[in-house]
């Protein structure tokens, strides 16, 4: 047993970090939610090759094993770099093609993505398609040689940036069972019928609603095979998973930020860090935190063998979501009074400890609410009874 | 990175399962819990056969020459199967000390007697003070010519029953430092003037309380140096808290899988309990809670064993899996509902024990403070 890292594995987070504070300069905070997107920052980072980090060589990806993705997911969210732009490309659209998509996908997507030339979104969610995925309700029905879209998705991350969607369409709605009636497609989001329509969320995210009206689509935007949709959505999950798992070095570095405000900062004549429910608080937290990357370890190293460790990537989601949000509240209450100021000149590290509190319910709930997770864990992972 | 157990360990591994299944049913467990003793001879003569007392220590001295990641190993499994009797504290809190403080004389004394099993050994360190820490030690030791004598009471000591020698810790010299200023002796368990009371407790240990009155102990078996024997205490505290956590994630994932079981057997409203949501979250939660924290206990034992642990590493693992043990039996009890409250069921054995896990060796509270000094605050 080995619980070490490798010479590579440092060398390459070394890199990573030279790079970052280079290219992000010491006044990069990445505390307000407009650094998220940034397509320059993304043009960087392909001129690094690292945007296929994890793609396989003889597509233009580094082919570096799991564990070095996740050193480089790990060093890209401690440093709050923009991901927006590249991120769903990167981990879910890339592979996924690589996988099955059909030869002129590949050709058309691949290099553009590698180079930081493209922006997707991700389209599934729908009003009455959540945590219900497989009843996806939009449409993609065939009208000669094409395909016409109805219908509308909503919480779309980056929708008003992305140049194509990455979504699922019904175009079997007689299928007996509903998940085999849908597939994946990519849409341009310049085609016209398509209305996109910023949502008002809790922490300003760049979040919409998309409208397809008659939107007409070439048959070349199914990707692969048709109805195999769901199929694609649960096994190009793998570059996903581990790439979450770089987000306990994000909590990792809010952690010590605050950690570092209860050294400096004084109540009752005393350093905050002298009382003992924060130093309590705390120190459940600094555990919470090296449980969580240790696990995120595991993931990718299970994954590296070959295994599709369903349980243990439900469970790093879970766990990581639930983390942030004891995070989020110790640190409010670290901050008393100020916690809640927004921004300003007053609100300590510019409001974003603020706004993390209200980002922080995000996590637990999309990406498959932690309810659905825990559920797939005891029936797919512990193999109790479906009801 | 590679979190696989070699083959040997792996062999190990199902070995002590498949000779604990069936050497060791809870039949034998709820007798030995009221049982004066609390262990089983013929148990603990099979043991030695297969070499299990001296796995770690060196072959001149009769021992396998394991490494400390196969008694991790092999406590796992004997957690799991929750092993009463003296093992423990034989080799982890008795012969682990000499091994790594003792005088050539004092190893060849001792350490053969334990790996063939002829001497079951304890350590005496807490006292009614109920401190952790160093300042414990308030048990005295005053030199009397080629011999020292003990005065004080030790409390919670493992098996000091039975024990044939006890390693205790006495302070000879009072400092502003109380880690300064103590001195362990192993001492022969049937010395004239020290009194044995079994304490009972919800674990069924077989904890002691041990009045030393005027008791005598020659120099030479003092273990280490004068004054300086705390450092021999720190590093056997670190040892036997993550052969303890080890202990703990044996029962821990016993008592997951026998509620696994259980949830998938048990009919309520014509269908097996394990089909209703809250008893699949509660499920998913006590795996997660088992698989974080295996996780743990192998990574800061493989930190130890190869000399990297820190005090914050340690304390963490201590913390967390407290925290574990007790959330998963009493998840657990809660999921057999009222039969997982009955003495028959094996349940309770597990609960039980994993609140006598809990405290010894530092709780998690006090385990959280060293992992806030460590972190600076």
């Amino acid at each position: 047993m080995d619980f070490g890292f490798t010479p590579e594995e440092e060398a390459f987070r070394q890199e990573i970090r030279d790079f970052l504070r280079k290219e992000l300069g010491p006044e990069h905070k990445g505390r307000t939610p407009y650094e998220l997107f940034s397509r320059d920052f993304t043009r960087k980072l392909a001129e690094k090759g690292w945007l296929g980090v994890g793609w396989p060589k003889e597509y233009g990806g580094l082919g570096r094993p799991y564990t070095q993705q996740l050193v480089y997911s790990e060093e890209m969210m401690r440093s709050r770099a923009p991901a927006g732009a590249h991120i769903l490309a990167q981990n879910m659209v890339g592979p996924s093609l690589i996988r099955v998509g059909t030869e002129e996908q590949k050709k058309e997507f691949l290099t553009k993505i590698l180079k930081g030339e493209v922006v997707f979104c991700l389209g599934y969610t729908e009003p009455n398609a959540g945590s219900d995925l497989a009843s996806c309700q939009t449409t993609a029905l065939l009208d000669g040689d094409e395909y016409v879209i109805n219908g509308q998705k909503m919480f779309t991350s980056f929708a008003g940036q992305a140049d194509y969607a990455w979504m699922t369409v019904r175009t079997d709605p007689d299928a007996p069972k509903k998940h085999r009636g849908i597939s994946m497609f990519i849409v341009d989001m310049k085609t016209p019928g398509i209305t996109v329509s910023e949502l008002d969320t809790m922490w300003d995210y760049y979040n919409y609603e998309v409208f397809f009206d008659n939107v007409r689509v070439p048959k070349s935007a199914v990707v692969g095979e048709l109805n195999q949709g769901w199929h694609y959505l649960t096994v190009a999950l793998d570059h996903e998973r581990v790439f979450m798992g770089g987000c306990v070095a994000q909590h990792q570095r809010l952690f010590e930020e605050i950690v570092q405000y209860a050294r400096e900062t004084h109540r009752n004549g005393k350093p905050l860090s002298e009382d003992p429910v924060i130093r309590q608080r705390l120190a459940q937290l600094a555990i919470d935190l090296e449980i969580g990357r240790l696990f995120a370890y595991r993931v990718a190293w299970l994954l590296g063998k070959g295994t599709i460790p369903f349980a243990e990537a439900s469970m790093t989601k879970i766990f990581t979501s639930e983390l942030e949000r004891r995070l989020a509240n110790t640190a409010m209450q670290i901050l008393g009074l100020y916690g809640p100021l927004d921004r300003g000149d007053r609100a300590p590290y510019d409001g974003y400890i603020g706004w993390e509190y209200k980002f922080s319910l995000m996590q637990a709930v999309g990406g498959g609410s932690n309810e659905i997770e825990r559920i797939l864990i005891a029936i797919a992972g512990l193999g109790l009874p479906r009801p | 990175m590679n979190l696989d157990l070699t083959e040997e360990q792996e062999m190990l591994k199902t070995m002590a399962k498949d000779f604990l299944i069936k050497e060791c049913p809870k039949t034998l467990v709820r007798e030995l819990e009221e049982n004066e003793k609390g262990y089983s001879p013929e148990l603990w003569g099979k043991m030695a056969d297969l070499g299990w007392m001296g796995l770690v220590l060196p072959e001149e001295y009769g021992g396998q020459e394991m490494g400390y990641m196969d008694l991790i190993i092999l406590l796992q499994e004997m957690g799991r199967n929750i092993l009463p009797g003296p093992f423990f504290c034989t080799v982890v809190l008795g012969s682990l000390p000499i091994l790594s403080a003792g005088t050539d004389e004092q190893k060849k004394e001792f350490l053969p007697k334990i790996a063939k099993g002829d001497m079951i050994a304890t350590m005496a360190l807490y006292e009614p003070n109920v401190r952790y820490d160093s300042a414990c030690v308030e048990t005295k030791a005053v030199a009397q010519g080629d011999n020292f004598i003990i005065n004080g009471t030790k409390l919670f000591v493992e098996n000091a029953h039975i024990a044939d020698y006890i390693i205790v810790a006495t302070r000879t010299k009072e400092a502003a430092n109380p880690e300064e200023g103590i001195t362990l002796f192993i001492v022969d368990a049937k010395s004239p003037g020290i009194k044995y009371e079994v304490i009972p407790t919800i674990g069924m240990d077989k904890l002691c309380e041990v009045v030393f009155e005027n008791v005598t102990v020659s120099k030479s078996n003092m273990l280490g140096e004068l004054d300086k024997g705390w450092p021999i205490v720190a590093k056997t505290l670190d040892q036997a808290i993550m052969a303890k956590c080890a202990e703990s994630v044996g029962g821990l994932e016993a008592s997951l899988d026998m509620t696994l079981d259980y949830v998938k057997e048990r009919v309520q409203y014509k269908r097996p309990i394990g089909t209703f949501q809250v008893i699949q979250h509660y499920c998913a939660n006590m795996w997660t809670s088992a698989a974080t924290s295996r996780n743990l206990m192998y990574k800061v034992s493989w930190m130890l064993s190869e000399g990297m642990a820190t005090p914050g590493d340690i304390a963490a693992a201590k913390a967390w899996i407290n925290q574990a043990y007790k959330f998963v039996t009493e998840r657990a009890v809660q999921c057999h509902g009222a039969i997982g409250l009955s003495r028959d069921h094996d349940i309770g054995l597990y609960y039980r024990r994993a609140k006598a896990a809990d405290v010894v060796f530092g709780d998690s509270d006090y385990h959280k403070e060293i992992v806030a000094q460590q972190m600076g605050l």
